[in-house]
């Protein structure tokens, strides 16, 4: 099976750890994703206003771009681009009207009427390998390792397209008990971090994201695992700026997923993981459990 | 008067209607739309430059009767059709942002920095539908969204910044002059050295070509011409190896 693999942006420049960890990890998997050859922004944030229709002729160019490749799949890793994709896909599938209006303005593209399969790297894990599969195939399981899973909001919401049930999401869990991690349950799981606000109401954002790490450690995680660049810039890159902020807040490396699978299959390499655009603890945890050399 | 059966028989120019910034002018359907607009009384002083399709001096938009699209071409190398209602943007006003080039690293940032509005692209993709050299305008700006300033070079080489991409933007970014310095960073920074550049410009400094230059300098203008003539030209089926047998120069 060929699948179109949709990088977006933030992949590309400040958060290359993940795109990088991601596709030598599929490699290993003897998953066959191409990039696409042509690709745009998908815009990043699903606009919430019902007739702002001109934010979603983005995600639908990239949506064509992958009709267009001869693929029925496409397989995203960051959370954000996943939902603006997915959501878009669905508009386009299920609101004749809307479908139409978004044709008929795109008179330079074939039509549309969301015939691709949007998929996050997770669900794809889930539905064409299998837990059991990918246990099988984990060469340094991540025994010892305390992380908990960190959803955030963009793979679970809104419902119509979550990867996992909304409320109580298992996913996750499953691929890091699959990696041979002790995985860390703790109700932060699903609370938002604070996202843009950083940038606006950088208190706001700070404070959620402090929350967050605040009750990951407090229920015994060393780590947190998570999808989205975002939430890996608020609760890991202003983590100094938190750790001054809030008395008593502990240290917490942050990974993105694709890295923990990464290390599991036994890719250890700076290349691969990229442990440098992390916090400095991430490389250093894995080392002390000796997980990478 | 008498008409004598050798006289030249006149070939008559068939004319078309065409509307000029919504006045009808009849004109021959050879044309293209620069000639039309001078055989229809025009004088230009500006909107036309190189008259060879490079400069991008005379970008033009028209639309055909019953037609929706907006069309646009080079005036200079579109020829009219029947009904096609036009005019000249031979200018459209676009920030360019100023900047220091010795100061530059050619790193993305640089250009996120100079032009924050790239992040305002919705991907219509108006500019691209309008470029009259068919660049491929979105694709190069959602290259540099994410960064990537090789292939915004690549993508954007066809560019003669007429500037029409800027006409129709709805996030109102200056494409253009955005590629240009994705072209100028590009060149300077993240594209091999032409090695044998250096070399080159070392001989010009120490005067290797100097008796040369002042040799045509001294020259008449018959001399310079026969010389000229006479000069030894590359044969027009030759192998990889040719080289001029006179090469002191090289
Ligand atoms: S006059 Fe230079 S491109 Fe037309």
């Amino acid at each position: 099976m060929k699948i179109s693999y949709y990088p977006g942006c933030t992949l590309k420049t400040r958060a290359k750890n993940l795109e990088t960890s991601a596709l030598a990890a599929m490699d290993a998997l003897g998953l066959e994703v191409e990039e696409l050859t042509r690709w745009n922004c998908c815009g990043a944030v699903f606009s919430l206003a019902d007739d702002d229709l001109i934010h979603i002729v983005a995600p639908v160019r990239d949506l064509i771009r992958v009709k267009e490749s001869g693929h029925d799949t496409v397989v995203t890793l960051c959370s954000m681009c996943y939902n603006t994709l997915a959501r878009a896909n669905e508009l386009m599938k299920t609101d004749e009207v809307k479908r139409k209006t978004i044709n008929d303005f795109m008179d330079e593209e074939p039509d549309y009427a969301g015939e691709v399969r949007v998929y996050h790297l997770l669900d794809f894990l889930r539905d064409e390998i299998g837990w059991d599969k990918l246990k099988e195939m984990v060469k340094k399981p991540l025994t010892d390792l305390k992380v908990a899973p960190y959803y955030g909001c963009t793979l679970l919401r809104p419902a119509d397209v979550a990867i996992d049930k909304p409320d109580n999401p298992r996913i996750l869990h499953d691929f890091l008990s699959a990696l041979g991690a002790e995985v860390i349950d703790f109700p932060g799981a699903l609370q938002c971090c604070g996202t843009y606000q950083i940038l606006g109401n950088p208190e706001a954002a700070l404070s959620a994201s402090k929350d967050i790490l605040a009750d990951a450690t407090g229920h015994g995680a060393e780590a947190l695992a998570l999808a989205c660049p975002l939430c890996d810039y608020n609760l890991g890159h202003k983590q100094d700026i938190m750790m001054t902020k809030y008395d008593g807040l502990k240290e917490v490396p942050i990974y993105y997923f694709t890295q923990l699978l990464a290390v599991a299959l036994g890719l250890s390499s700076d290349e691969v993981n990229r442990f440098d655009i992390n916090r400095e603890s991430a490389k250093q945890l894995l080392e002390s459990k000796s997980l990478i050399a | 008067m008498s008409t004598t059966a050798d006289e030249t028989k006149k070939v008559e120019a068939q004319l078309i209607p065409i509307y000029i910034m919504g006045k009808q002018y009849e004109v021959p359907e050879s044309l293209t739309i620069m000639k039309a607009m001078e055989y229809s009384g025009y004088k230009y002083i500006r909107g036309c430059g190189c008259r060879g399709g490079v400069c991008g001096a005379c970008s033009t938009v028209y639309r055909k009767a019953g037609d929706y699209k907006i069309y646009s071409g080079l005036a200079c190398q579109t020829v009219v059709e029947p009904d096609m209602y036009l005019t000249q943007i031979p200018f459209y006003p676009a920030l360019r942002a100023t900047f220091n080039f010795e100061e530059m690293q050619g790193k993305p940032e640089e250009i996120f920095g100079l032009y924050p509005e790239l992040f305002r692209c919705v991907a219509c993709n108006l500019c691209t539908k309008i470029c009259p050299m068919d660049v491929e305008v979105m694709d190069y700006i959602a290259a540099l969204k994410r960064g990537d300033i090789l292939a915004a070079r690549e993508i954007s080489f066809d560019c003669i910044q007429c500037g029409l991409c800027a006409s129709r933007c709805m996030g109102e970014l200056p494409q253009y002059h955005i590629a240009q310095i994705a072209r100028r960073l590009a060149g300077a920074f993240l594209t091999p050295k032409a090695e044998h550049l250096k070399t080159m410009v070392a001989n010009i400094d120490t005067g290797r070509y100097t008796e040369g230059l002042d040799s045509l300098k001294a020259m008449d203008l018959d001399m310079l011409k026969t010389t000229y003539s006479d000069r030894e030209m590359e044969p027009a089926v030759a192998g990889d190896d040719w080289t001029p047998k006179e090469n002191s120069n090289l």
